[in-house]
């Protein structure tokens, strides 16, 4: 019969309480948290994703193989029936999902870079530079951006490339104003001082100073930002100036069977076939606006 | 001098200088072309004489600040330029005044837009102020969760939904708007029920969540907490204190709103084919067709400004504490 010598130690209290969780674990407990509106938009951006990745072994067809029959109903050969020209529809809505969704990823990537970095600088700079990129990005708010990247894209044609770099400058406007309105109050805390004081660079000051602290807006901002860009590219495609043909795209997909639905009152199923495109889109807005949602009053617990 | 009209002269002031820039903006717009453009508009074969003739016709031989002004000054007398389209190689000019390709539809854009802004922002308001005034009940929530599903849904997906139920299934409206200038007020408005619907679907989702967010941040402070205590009643409270002082931001949400219809409009003419403006600009954004893009460009940017500037105006007219800047 040993006894157990009756001895406090802090160290082992303090390890007892605090054990430490694996990040995997953390996640699982975030997970278990999330309220079923989040739940649903992460399933179907997981699934989206998947179908982006594994394009080429879902499709049925080549995506730009063209069928002897244009406009055929649905069957079990064709699932969603096929285009205006006989290409099957439900092929190129999943290379659809790959390059609408790389598009506008790549998109919101790029303005993030240039909006975020321009705003990091701005912030800790506070001087002409500021107030000269400050007053440029007003100039480029006050015009509408779909009406902005419409005439630039007259200009530079429209190329994946082009539509791409448009895009993301106009976008960038709204991700420096955010940047630069969270960064600065940052900026000025003592943490932040003593660094510039110790002689740190504006590469490391912007990276491990400021941006740890303004992480949560951003990432709550890039869901929100690919919408908009997801959105601004479809109504361009769809007005038949943004992606172009052969390259498959939900967009320019809704235009080209759009005379379909006049006939609805014979095949029900018709008339559905260029709203599947339209639904698509729809469906990752509203799932990434969730997720958002959720994420927003997860971290700052700030809404609307 | 008046505080009032100072404010406002400076905010003026600067609306007039934005004007200004995006209009440079937009004018440089058309030296970013590459050099070989002229022989996009006027054809393989256009001979040396043709080419040199177009170009000083677009005053490519002046310099660039030169020509601007040249531009801003004909632009203000109501010259847009001349459309490109309508050339060919050998020199003989079919192409039409850029003003007269955009007036009559920039009246039809107009028509649109009023006819859906007299529609949309009273319902909004109402939608929006009910929602504050009940909120957290299963009103409020079906009203903003039919919101928030209508905002995160590209416009041309709400318009084509329409056609499906409203044109196509059970007839009761055209899907096609097209109108001319004989078309009668009536037949129009029956015309354009379908593109103003699409319209209104999408503008009274914003304009009503922000009206609510605006009444309920108000809710939220000292002087509404004391009218409660007082005994007032709840539709009281919101109609005669909340209210007046949620002018501003419901102005500028209007005005936001209104600004966002220009935008909105482009997509929605295209597919209720509408003989308006943003028809015209996309059709001229396929051809290349640059002075109408630009001219499209600035109508579009300009009431933009406007509208976000009348937004402010109402703002400082409306809120006292705007009338005492420290």
């Amino acid at each position: 019969m040993s006894e157990q010598p009756e001895t406090y130690a802090a160290t082992a209290e303090v390890g007892a309480v605090r054990k430490r969780r694996t990040r995997l674990e953390r996640i699982g407990l975030l997970l278990k948290s999330a309220p079923p509106s989040a739940w649903f938009g992460m399933i179907v951006v997981a699934l989206y994703i998947l179908v982006a990745i594994f394009a080429d072994v879902i499709a049925p067809y080549g995506e730009a193989q063209i069928h002897p029959v244009p406009f055929a109903p649905w069957s079990d050969e064709f699932i969603f029936g096929t285009d205006q020209i006989g290409r099957d529809v439900l092929t190129r809505l999943i290379y659809g999902a790959r390059n609408t969704m790389g598009i506008a990823l790549a998109t919101t990537i790029l303005s993030f870079l240039i909006g975020g970095g321009l705003g990091l600088v701005a912030a800790i700079n506070r001087s002409w530079l500021d107030q000269a990129l400050s007053r440029f990005v007003d100039v480029l708010m006050a015009i509408p951006s779909l009406i902005f990247a419409l005439m630039l894209l007259s200009i530079f044609g429209s190329t994946i490339t082009s539509l791409i770099m448009i895009i993301a400058v106009l976008d960038s406007t709204r991700v420096f104003r955010l940047t630069r309105s969270v960064a600065v109050n940052v900026a000025v805390m003592d943490y932040v001082e003593a660094a510039k004081l110790r002689g740190e660079g504006l590469g490391w000051i912007m990276r491990r100073e400021i941006l740890p602290n303004i992480m949560p807006p951003l990432v709550a901002e890039f869901g929100l930002r690919f919408c908009f860009v997801f959105l601004t590219i479809a109504a361009l495609s769809f007005l038949g100036v943004g992606i172009q043909p052969p390259t498959a795209d939900w967009g320019s997909m809704v235009r080209a069977n759009a005379s379909l639905i006049q006939f609805a009152k014979y095949d029900i199923t018709a008339a559905i076939t260029p709203l599947l495109p339209a639904a698509a889109i729809a469906l990752l807005t509203v799932a990434v606006n969730f997720i958002v949602d959720w994420f927003l009053q997860k971290t700052s617990g700030l809404r609307e | 001098m008046n505080p009032v009209l100072s404010t406002i002269l400076k905010r003026l002031g600067l609306g007039i200088a934005t004007l200004f820039v995006v209009s440079a903006i937009i004018f440089s717009s058309i030296s970013m072309l590459p050099g070989d453009f002229s022989e996009a508009v006027l054809g393989q074969a256009a001979t040396k004489d043709t080419v040199a003739a177009f170009r000083k016709e677009l005053g490519l031989d002046k310099p660039a600040p030169v020509r601007y002004f040249e531009w801003v000054g004909s632009v203000l007398q109501g010259d847009l330029g001349t459309s490109f389209s309508g050339r060919n190689a050998s020199g003989q000019d079919r192409s039409r005044q850029v003003v007269d390709l955009v007036m009559p539809r920039l009246w039809n854009t107009l028509f649109l837009a009023g006819v859906t802004a007299l529609i949309a922002v009273p319902l909004a308001l109402f939608l929006g102020l009910t929602a504050a005034l009940y909120r957290n009940t299963a009103y409020d929530r079906i009203v903003n969760a039919a919101t928030l599903t209508t905002i995160s849904t590209p416009e041309f997906f709400v318009a084509y939904i329409l056609i499906l139920f409203l044109a196509s299934l059970w007839p009761v409206f055209p899907s096609l708007a097209n109108i001319d200038a004989s078309t009668a007020l009536g037949e129009r408005l029956y015309r354009v029920a379908l593109p103003a619907l699409t319209l209104t679907l999408v503008i009274v989702a914003h304009m009503m969540r922000m009206t609510r967010a605006a009444i309920i941040n108000l809710l939220a402070s000292p002087y509404i907490e004391m009218a409660r205590l007082k005994g007032a009643s709840q539709s009281e409270i919101i109609l005669k204190h909340a209210l007046p002082n949620a002018w501003a931001p419901i102005a500028t949400v209007i005005a936001f709103n209104l600004a966002y219809l220009v935008v909105g409009v482009v997509v929605v003419e295209v597919v209720f084919v509408y003989p308006g403006i943003g028809q015209l600009m996309v059709d001229a954004v396929t051809s290349r067709d640059i002075p109408v893009v630009q001219a499209c460009a600035l109508i579009f940017a300009a009431t933009y400004i406007l509208l976000n500037l009348t937004a402010d105006i109402i703002g400082i007219v409306t809120n006292p504490r705007l009338l005492h800047p420290r």
